[in-house]
């Protein structure tokens, strides 16, 4: 096994046990913050497959600005373990069971795709910045910028809802 | 670049769907098993995650930038999904001072 095999088997295996922490822990703020570490781990699992730019966008997005947001919101709302709704046992035990089903079932399905050898040079330096915006201001422009109206529509939609419902009757 | 070259050094494709899969499964139990709904939307970027890991997998597999870019535009959706929808929890809360995911049967009229 080369150095660079043990350290993908550790990094996915710490991504799973991070993940299992967000669903298992049972105070709010510290699934949060387990969820930040599973991004982490996931940024280095796109570092070592040479996805350089998906890893700091995954890195500011994720964890600079949504993971932030999650955070503000719950400490906003002060939800702190005593008022954290609880769910029956049967009810995880089901829920447990019909996820496992689907990953087993996924994993069966998927193991034996026979993986057609590629006969055309693989280029490993897809992933970094210049070759990603040749692609994205090219193929890809007219989705990109679709999805500034996307995000005007968002922001809109976030300030309209938060507000106070007093001064939308006003 | 040594570390563009993960697959040839052992590691196969599968091991990243195997991977991506458990996590995909690990998030569809959190939004089952979870009642408070912040931690429901948590798991659905868990879920859109796992997906990402294995669109970039393999991308890097075939050796083509199409799947990073729908990896961005994920990206893009999953953000303007997360502050709408903690808006509307917000409004939740400010209704019934709880996040109980339970209290969105009230919607059934």
């Amino acid at each position: 096994m080369s150095g660079i095999e043990i350290l993908a088997i550790v990094l996915g295996g710490l991504t799973v046990g991070s993940a299992l922490m967000v669903v298992a822990s049972p105070h709010p703020v510290r699934s949060v913050l387990f969820l930040i570490l599973t991004f982490f781990l996931i940024t280095g699992n796109y570092v070592l497959m040479n996805a350089q730019f998906l890893a700091i966008v995954n890195i500011i997005v994720y964890t600079g600005a949504v993971m932030v947001l999650f955070l503000f919101v719950l400490m906003f709302l002060n939800l702190s373990k005593d008022n954290e709704p609880r769910s029956s046992m049967k009810m995880k035990v089901a829920a447990t069971v019909a996820g496992g089903a689907l990953m087993i079932v996924i994993i069966a399905a998927l193991k034996d795709v026979i993986m057609l050898p590629i006969d055309l040079p693989v280029d490993n330096q897809q992933g970094l910045v210049e070759n990603l915006g040749m692609l994205l201001f090219t193929k890809y422009v007219l989705p990109f910028e679709v999805s500034s109206i996307l995000f005007i529509s968002a922001m809109v939609g976030a300030v309209l809802l938060a507000k106070r419902e007093k001064q939308i009757i006003d | 670049m040594i570390l563009g070259t993960i697959f040839e050094s052992g590691i196969s494709v599968q091991f990243y769907i195997v991977l991506s899969t458990i996590l995909f499964a690990i998030g569809v139990i959190g939004v089952i098993v979870r009642r408070n709904a912040i931690i429901v939307l948590m798991s659905i970027e868990l879920m859109l995650n796992s997906v990402n890991l294995l669109l970039v997998a393999f991308s890097t597999y075939f050796g083509q930038g199409d799947a990073q870019i729908f990896v961005f535009f994920i990206m893009v959706v999953a953000a303007a999904e997360a502050t709408i929808g903690l808006s509307i929890l917000v409004l939740l809360y400010r209704n019934n001072r709880s996040v109980d995911i339970e209290l969105f049967n009230k919607l059934k009229g």
